[in-house]
């Protein structure tokens, strides 16, 4: 696998090439011909056809989709549902925004052959109520689906019916997470919930549920239309595909990007990004978001890779990548960051709430000074705590950027410690 | 528009409560919801208060505090912060004579920090109802405010 192109657009295709408003240049634009070829075959067909391509949902965890799809199709239960993850919150991230604004009917393409593979008849798309501009342009979208017989009941003489509803969200990152999303959905604050059981089998209404990412549902149309197989020929043998990335921070030219999988952190920022502006050095970059882990510039040759990023303990995510100069005070934006957990936390598991609380204690104390060998041993241990014992991936995943500081900046701590408990 | 008829236009269900919520707070003066606003949902929809409450409490989008006609949300996360989202809230707060999470005098502004506005490409950025600012410099908050001033309602 080396001949990786770094950039690859396949869900970006048609960016720019259409105007979103128009369904008949989608159309024209090659668009719901994949939905025309699913409709004829069977959903077991259409859900080997995505587990032959390998594909891993995009939203962070990386779980194969069509095994997913699969355990959705066997779970007992009835009526099942169908939900696209558009609460996208995650700081450093906007593609699924870009894809909502773009490329409105790639995503309700995918949701429809999805739905039409696991026979679900109801979905929702889940917006975050700060989108507006995606939330109208969705909205108009799916109007021009089903004036076109692409929704609704009997779509395209099939005998399948299938539509889907918008639900915005009120502002809160966590409705991101699967659990919570569905109670916002229920109509309640969105706290989340143990698992298992998992939405495949116990979801909205308790009823079995797949929940996708936006960039996921995009890349469904594209496997039925080039075959599973073709498209696990794309990126390398544990991450097939494209990504798209987010890039942000003190860079040349941020933007949205979409790669090929494999391609090196370094490449996406000097080959795409153009690098670092007022001819800084890179100090550090924190990949996938603010739930993400923070790498020294020495690491950044590491290529998107789910298995070759697991040996280092560490992901891509939903694919942001902020850059760090050596202007910035990494105990400053570990604050920055705890902070914004400390705000979305929703209060519900002990080690979550009150773990973020007495994090930004500790954090002072660096910063202030006054911090003793004692207060890194109890930083360690708290955050160790919260990965293990909070029930929803928030609090799992709020200490992760400061672990990995501790981790690879470990001077920039103690550096700041005062003094030695004796 | 009163609640009765936000949720005759959204539904009475809990999965039509926050879309009802939400839009009857956008259609108030100051962009909040009373303690009778809350007992008059929990009444037409049969859905205790307190789970009423629970909610608008909850949502960064809903608030219970009185606020201006128009929200100016300012993203506090890290690629804003690293890109000057500082000197952006400082301009706000000395252009408006108020400090971050206040109302101006005259009802029109409030300024509020806001999770990442996913718009990390144009960063520092902030949204005013459907419309987002990127790549904000001091120099250009005042134009911005002034195109909300003396706006007709929309």
């Amino acid at each position: 696998m080396s001949n990786i192109e770094i950039t690859k657009n396949i869900l970006t295709a048609r960016f720019d090439a259409i105007n979103p408003d128009s369904i008949d240049e989608y159309i024209s634009h090659n668009g719901y011909s994949a939905l025309k070829k699913s409709l004829l075959k069977t959903g077991e067909e259409i859900i080997n056809d995505i587990k032959t391509s390998n594909l891993r949902g995009r939203g962070g965890a990386a779980f194969p989709t069509g095994i997913k799809m699969e355990a959705v199709l066997k779970a007992y239960g009835s009526p099942k549902y169908i939900i696209c993850n558009a609460d996208e919150g995650e700081p450093g991230n906007f593609k699924d925004r870009y894809l909502m604004e773009k490329d409105p009917h790639q995503i309700i393409e995918g949701i429809i052959i999805c739905a039409y593979a696991t026979d679900i008849k109801h979905g929702y798309i889940f917006i975050r109520g700060e989108y507006i501009n995606a939330i109208n342009i969705m909205r108009k979208a799916l109007e021009q689906a089903r004036v076109k017989g692409y929704l609704g009941d009997n779509i395209l003489d099939s005998g399948y019916s299938f539509d889907i509803e918008i639900y915005t969200g009120a502002g809160s990152y966590v409705c991101g997470e699967e659990f919570a999303l569905l109670v916002t959905i229920e109509g309640k604050p969105g706290r989340s919930t143990y698992k298992p059981p998992f939405p495949t089998t116990s979801g909205l209404y308790n009823k079995p549920t797949q929940i996708n990412n936006v960039e996921t549902f995009c890349n469904i149309p594209h496997i039925i239309n080039m075959g599973g197989e073709e498209f696990s020929k794309i990126g390398t043998s544990s991450s097939t595909g494209t990504k798209l990335i987010s890039l942000s921070g003190n860079i040349i030219s941020p933007g949205l990007y979409e790669v090929e999988l494999g391609t090196s952190i370094r490449d996406i920022i000097n080959k795409l990004g153009n690098g670092i502006p007022n001819n800084r050095k890179i100090k550090m970059v924190q990949i996938g978001g603010a739930s993400g882990p923070i790498i020294p510039e020495n690491m950044l040759d590491i290529k998107l890779d789910t298995k070759e990023m697991k040996k280092l303990d560490l992901c891509f995510g939903s694919g942001a990548i902020i850059v760090m100069d050596d202007r910035i005070d990494v105990l400053d934006i570990l604050k920055r960051i705890t902070e914004f957990f400390h705000h979305e936390s929703c209060g519900k598991c002990t080690p979550c709430r009150e773990g973020l609380t007495q994090m930004l204690i500790l954090l002072d104390r660096f910063t202030d000074g006054i911090a003793t060998t004692n207060d890194l041993a109890l930083l360690e241990i708290l955050m160790e705590t919260m990965n293990q014992a909070s029930i929803c991936g928030l609090g799992q995943a709020a200490p992760i950027a400061t672990q990995k500081v501790l981790e690879y900046f470990r001077e920039e701590f103690t550096n700041k410690i005062c003094s030695t408990d004796s | 528009m009163l609640v009765k008829e936000a949720l005759d236009k959204y539904g009475k269900t809990p999965d039509k409560l926050i879309g009802a919520m939400l839009a009857y707070q956008k259609s108030t003066l100051c962009n909040y919801l009373t303690e009778e606003d809350i007992k008059e949902f929990a009444k037409e929809t049969k859905i205790p208060e307190s789970r009423i409450y629970s909610i608008a409490s909850f949502y960064s989008l809903l608030s219970m505090k009185e606020r201006g006609k128009y929200i100016v949300m300012v993203c506090y996360d890290v690629p804003c912060y690293i890109n000057g989202s500082v000197n952006v809230v400082n301009e706000l707060e000395k252009i408006l004579e108020i400090k971050m999470g206040q109302t101006t005098t005259d009802k029109l502004f409030t300024i509020e920090y806001s999770s990442c506005l996913g718009c990390c490409d144009k960063a520092p950025a902030l949204q005013i109802g459907a419309t987002l600012y990127g790549n904000l410099t001091p120099e250009k908050i005042s134009s911005i405010l002034s195109t909300y001033r003396g706006k007709k309602d929309e």
